[in-house]
């Protein structure tokens, strides 16, 4: 009978029609934003600086390897100069522009020091296209503990990596300084 | 596929060991191409990926330990050792063969000079080769004879220069740059005022 | 001394093939040209074409192409190898872990990386998803072209957005994956997701059946699509055209057979073959790629065995061996290519992408011409163009 591929289709339609009042699988709209969708775990979208407890202490070095590797080339790093010029571990500016960013992960891959990682934010429209998509230290700086809550497998591993290499040098140190209290303590041999 | 046969037919086409590929004269295209579609061994009836290539000249200077006799006393010395590599443009062809199934054979067909790069066009012969000899004189500037078409398809008409070229100086008029680094930084500097706060 | 420059060949009628306006046809009314301009739903992203008609059939049709160009190559000339490869991301838009993994491959073979076995299996994983979605994306974009205005494409995009939530879930962005590296994969597959991908794997049989039910049938489709955009066995493998249009006109070329890498001869799977070399044939071969992307999507899922996800390689200060490579696979568009020539340094000498929608684009003129405005979509359609690999 010719139109009986037609008709065929039109039952699919109206089956797809019924099914969109009762079956949740076709039923697929999120009524944003009174409703948003959870986001996955592993979901990225633009790094941030992790800071262990003090937001003037972060863990960045500004050794400067993530501007280096920053493909389309968003961060701007310039370190702490102190009184005799002589560079301080820290960065007095991390500027990254958000509107350059391509969330692609290769700048939390090469920071040494687990320093920069992923956010999942994802509200950020501002009305400026210039200074409003530009963040600086301040607006990126987030404590561990919100690491810990949007990626919380990543960062157990992290916390005990950290916690470990931690406990290291603190036994390290120990053990120089008793070798270091042991060798002032014994008296020096009489000199003939 | 045994490179053995095109090798003893064709004297005169060079072995480029480094990249398991043949150097062809230009005046040899013709009779090659028709060989390799046609001889029952090879059958190359496919041109997969034909590419362009700029080699700026190069000069390594390598030191050489020489050990010499003279006059019967053995003696040491260095010497320079200085290569040159001369400077040109060159096409590259993969042919494959789809009713034999066999592998890239590499086809390498180099221009005179940078000034002088007309090259024959194997266009004619395969016709996938089209859009990417069109894609090769746009961006290199190498000039295909034979091609029904050879007119520029990414940059617009009217554009000069050939951007993918290595000595290629791109324009100096940037747009405002948030976060510029080394040399767009000094460009930067230039056309604004200082863009850290 | 001849300097090539932008007027080129000497002006003869056949030469300047692109200007010439045919004024008058045969019963000398005047002919129209129509550009097909980069602002239109349905080509696909911007890409024009010049389109000159008699009435309603076309007489000469030129594509323009270059209003997506972002000289990918020259920025990875300058860049690390690790740095262009989130830029072969965004080549082929949709399917960013083919392209990944094509780039990876001819990395891996400039620098004799050995892969681990479970990096080959989460890789042919990937690649069998990517084809789905490309596949089923394809057919609801072609049957927008044709008229049907939405109903198929968002039944494929509901389908569509499943997966992706399990690409986000391995990789963290849905579209611009950025997950292999050299040696292997970035990740390893988080807790569950195997068994969550077996899921969606084996529902979709079930989808392509309802697909299959509201479109093969049609009788629309079948005369909008059956004879148009004709193109034979002979003049496709002349114009280097591969992939699904080339296996339409009924030449068995397929590069997971016909040239494997990975672990792809690990798999049986048929390879379907058109007989008539059109529309219809390109559409109907897509649906049967994916029933056979799904047997091998099971048949990885179960026997993925445990290990390393990634060769031992460091990514900063990367160098390779110097040489030349061309690596090919067998996208969902046809063959993907990547042609490098490295001299031992931080970045590569030469970076060439061998694009299949670009290529396959060199019949369209052949196929279109004779046939009417509307059909000239079609054909553009079942080509499967993405533009970010035409233009790179």
């Amino acid at each position: 009978m010719f139109g009986k591929g037609l008709i065929q289709g039109l039952g699919v339609t109206a089956k797809n029609f019924i099914e969109s009042f009762s079956k949740p699988e076709r039923m697929t709209t999120v009524e944003y934003p009174e409703q948003k969708v959870q986001v996955q775990e592993n979901y990225r979208n633009f790094p941030f600086l992790v800071f262990d407890e003090d937001p003037a202490n972060p863990r960045c070095v500004a050794c400067k390897i993530c501007e280096k590797e920053c493909p389309p080339q968003c961060i701007y790093i310039e370190e702490v100069r102190d009184e005799k010029g002589k560079a301080v571990r820290r960065p007095a500016i991390f500027d990254i522009d958000y509107s350059v960013c391509m969330s692609c992960q290769i700048c939390v891959e090469a920071c040494p020091f687990d320093a920069i990682k992923m956010d999942q934010v994802y509200e950020l429209s501002t009305q400026d296209r210039f200074e409003g998509l530009l963040f600086h230290k301040e607006d990126i700086l987030k404590p561990n503990d919100y690491f810990g809550r949007i990626h919380p497998t990543d960062a157990k591993e992290i916390n005990l990596k950290l916690r470990e290499a931690a406990d290291k040098k603190k036994k390290a140190d120990e053990a120089k300084a008793k070798a270091a209290a042991a060798a002032a303590a014994t008296p020096k041999p009489p000199t003939a | 596929m045994n490179p053995e046969i095109f090798i003893v037919r064709f004297p005169e086409v060079q072995y480029h060991r480094a990249s398991d590929s043949y150097i062809i004269p230009h005046k040899y295209v013709p009779e090659v191409v028709a060989f390799l579609k046609e001889h029952p061994d090879f059958r190359l009836d496919m041109c997969t990926c034909c590419t362009a290539v700029d080699w700026l000249p190069e000069t390594n200077v390598t030191k050489r330990k020489v050990i010499e006799n003279i006059d019967g006393k053995v003696v040491e010395r260095i010497e320079e050792v200085i290569e040159e590599k001369p400077q040109f443009l060159e096409t590259v062809y993969h042919l494959v063969s789809v009713e034999k199934k066999h592998g890239p054979f590499v086809i390498r067909i180099r221009t005179k000079d940078r000034e002088d790069t007309r090259v024959p066009s194997l266009t004619p012969y395969y016709r996938g080769c089209e859009l990417q000899e069109r894609e090769g004189f746009d961006l290199f500037g190498i000039y295909y004879e034979g091609h029904p078409d050879l007119r520029r398809i990414f940059m617009w008409e009217g554009f000069k220069d050939f951007p993918m070229r290595k000595d290629y100086v791109e324009p100096d008029d940037y747009e405002y740059e948030p976060t510029p680094h080394d040399e767009v930084l000094q460009k930067a500097k230039r056309h604004y005022p200082s863009p850290t706060p | 001394m001849i300097a090539p420059s932008d007027t080129l060949m000497p002006v003869t009628p056949e030469s300047r093939a692109y200007s010439v306006v045919p004024r008058e046809n045969a019963a000398g009314h005047q002919c129209l040209e129509v550009s097909l301009g980069p602002q239109h739903p349905s080509t696909h992203g911007v890409f024009r074409m010049d389109v000159v008609v008699d009435g309603e059939t076309v007489v000469k049709l030129k594509p323009v192409y270059g209003y997506l160009h972002r000289n990918h190559e020259k920025i990875a000339e300058n860049i690390s190898f690790i740095g262009s490869m989130p830029f072969t991301d965004r080549l082929d838009y949709f399917c960013s872990m083919t392209n990944n993994w094509a780039y990876a491959l001819a990395v891996e073979k400039l620098a004799e990386i050995k892969v681990p076995e479970r990096a080959e299996y989460i890789r042919v994983i990937m690649a069998e998803l990517t084809r789905l979605i490309n596949h089923t994306c394809l057919v609801g974009f072609l049957l927008n072209d044709l008229g049907a205005w939405g109903t198929p494409l968002l039944y494929a995009f509901r389908e569509r957005e499943k997966m992706l939530d399990l690409l986000e879930a391995v990789s963290g962005a849905r579209l611009m994956c950025n997950y292999m590296r050299f040696g292997g994969a970035r990740c390893d597959l988080p807790q569950g997701w195997v068994s969550k991908a077996s899921e969606i794997v084996n529902s979709y049989d079930r989808f392509l059946d309802e697909f299959e039910t509201l479109l093969t049938g049609n009788e629309i489709l079948i005369a909008r699509t059956q004879g148009v955009g004709v193109m034979t066995a002979a003049q496709a493998i002349n114009a280097s055209i591969t992939g699904p249009m080339l296996r339409a006109t009924g030449v068995d070329y397929d590069l997971r057979k016909a040239a494997p890498y990975g672990i792809y001869d690990r798999f049986s799977f048929r390879i379907p073959l058109g007989e008539h070399g059109d529309t219809y044939d390109r559409y109907y071969l897509r649906i049967l790629e994916m029933r056979e992307s799904i047997g091998i999507l099971k048949k990885a899922l179960a026997e993925i065995p445990e290990g390393p996800f990634c060769a031992d390689v460091k990514i900063r200060s990367f160098k390779t061996k110097p040489g030349e490579v061309l690596s090919r696979i067998e996208a969902p568009k046809g063959e993907l290519g990547f042609y490098l020539i490295s001299n031992g340094g931080p970045s590569p000498y030469r970076y060439h992408v061998r694009p299949p929608s670009f290529i396959n684009l060199t019949l369209l003129e052949d196929m279109c011409l004779g046939s009417k405005i509307a059909d000239v979509v079609i054909i553009l359609g079942s080509i499967d163009i993405v533009l970010g690999e035409v233009d790179r």
